[in-house]
């Protein structure tokens, strides 16, 4: 689906001020949340965030979320995993070394990145996947370093 | 001038002050010198003496052997087992870490095994796709990238500690270098990502062959305006081309190498091709020679590594030096030997 996925990264910014939105809304829910008990919903949101994230990003689901610092391009779809930038393996057209047929995840992530204010995060070094969280909800996840200040599992 | 300086990193001996590393790789570099580093491809073997014999060809041409890592995702003999074979004899080595293969548990026991056996430098490297390889069906590991690599190792050496958390008795000293490709798209993110690789602990870096010095030039522009040369030292990657047909093969089969149309047709147009690829690359390493904040170049001439010497040779940019190399070890003192 690299028309969808395409499509997302070209509208990165709208994305990003919704997601934004949503997140907030998430946030403010937490008191019910922590009553329903986290672990007991995650499976719940787990599965709503695969089918949204994975029709309009491809998104798979590592449970490290980094949407939001690479310009709405999810970076495990590519096919070495690159979490920090293009490998130099990048066709002259653009297109990935592995698959010809796809344009490089990072000449997408760095254009939608162009487009939202917060860009810059692209800089941020990516930490290596906690492979634990894998299939888990990174909105979830979101929430809580939110409330609580400090990062969960990243 | 011969350098005396053999490549002796005995763990106990204590580090210069700012330097990582006991190797004189760094050394070399830090004292302003243009490097030269060189490519060997490790054999298809399990015998040492195929891995000497790739070595000496460089003898007294090369400061530093990088030792590939699967190089093209195909088997060969580990770049570990190579580099420390090589550093038993004096070489200085810079050991490959590719992702492709190994998790981050093979991975960190490598480096501290590297660094026990005297390797001083490590090049961390993503590594190409399987299926560039004689491994296709191969699966592909690809648990770090090569700057949470970078990161890793900079921990374990700064902080003695696995990426767990767990500590580490004895850190590794190792000089950590990392891989840029300017000629690949997109072109101006390639500076940024250099800076992200400093940030993430790069001290070096060995880039892609360079086949189009107008690209490397906007490249270091963007570098020097940023005094990111300031940072790392930038070994700009270099080869012979052997022909017209194998640049065309290259450019179509090698991730990442760019080799634009006027070099093929310079080179079909020659009536000895493999001199020509040769003159070719002599041209390049002194043209790059020119610019400013590059600090070495690195030869890699794959299949044609007997050729090595003589580019080296004829394009001068050893001016007078010759690197160590085991011919020299009887009259060779060590550096602390120097020292005093």
């Amino acid at each position: 689906m690299y028309k969808v996925r395409r499509w997302s990264t070209r509208h990165a910014a709208f994305l990003e001020r919704f997601y934004t939105r949503f997140e907030a809304l998430l946030t403010s829910a937490h008191p019910l949340f922590e009553r329903l008990g986290y672990q007991r919903i995650d499976r719940v949101f787990s599965v709503i965030e695969r089918v949204v994230k994975g029709f309009l990003f491809d998104s798979k689901m590592c449970g490290s979320c980094t949407l939001g610092s690479t310009g709405m391009t999810c970076p495990m779809n590519c096919p070495k995993k690159m979490r920090n930038g293009p490998c130099g393996g990048v066709r002259q057209n653009g297109h990935c070394e592995v698959k010809p047929e796809m344009p490089c995840v990072w000449l997408e992530a760095y254009s939608g990145s162009r487009q939202i204010d917060t860009g810059i995060r692209i800089l941020q070094l990516q930490e290596p996947v906690d492979h634990r969280l894998e299939n888990t909800s990174s909105w979830l996840r979101a929430v809580r370093s939110k409330v609580s200040g400090v990062s969960h599992g990243q | 001038m011969v350098s005396n300086e053999r490549d002796v990193p005995a763990y106990s001996e204590p580090l210069d002050p700012g330097f990582s590393s006991p190797g004189h790789f760094e050394d070399l570099l830090r004292a302003g010198k243009f490097a030269v580093t060189a490519e060997l491809a490790p054999p298809d073997s399990a015998n040492p003496e195929d891995v000497f014999a790739r070595a000496s060809v460089f003898d007294g041409y090369v400061d530093a052997i990088n030792a590939t890592d699967g190089s093209g995702a195909n088997c060969h003999m580990s770049s570990v087992a190579v580099c420390s074979l090589l550093t038993r004899v004096g070489y200085s080595t810079i050991m490959q870490v590719s992702c492709r293969d190994r998790n981050r548990i093979a991975i960190q026991g490598d480096v501290l095994g590297g660094a026990a056996m005297g390797v001083a430098n490590v090049l961390c490297l993503t590594g190409d796709g399987v299926q560039a390889g004689d491994h296709p069906q191969a699966k592909p590991v690809f648990d770090l990238d090569s700057t949470s690599l970078l990161s890793i190792v900079k921990t374990m050496r700064d902080r003695g500690h696995f990426q767990s958390g767990r500590k580490i008795v004895s850190p590794p000293h190792m000089f950590l270098g990392a891989a840029a490709n300017p000629f690949a798209p997109p072109f101006d993110y390639r500076p940024i990502q250099l800076g992200k690789k400093i940030a993430a602990g790069a001290q070096f870096i060995q880039t892609q062959y360079c086949f189009d010095i107008q690209r490397l030039k906007n490249f270091m522009n963007v570098v020097r305006d940023n005094g990111l040369h300031e940072n790392v030292f930038i070994l700009i990657g270099v080869g012979p081309l052997a022909s017209a047909k194998a640049a065309e093969w290259m450019r179509k089969n090698v991730p990442g190498v760019h080799i634009p149309d006027d070099i093929i047709k310079r080179l079909s147009r020659a009536q000895d091709m493999k001199r020509e690829g040769r003159q070719i690359c002599i041209e390049m390493i002194q043209q790059i020679r020119e610019i400013d904040g590059i600090a070495g170049v690195h030869v890699m001439a794959y299949r044609q590594e007997q050729t090595v010497a003589e580019i080296i040779d004829r394009s001068g940019v050893l001016a007078g030096r010759t690197p160590w190399h085991p011919g020299v070890l009887n009259n060779t003192k060590t550096k602390s030997e120097t020292a005093q």
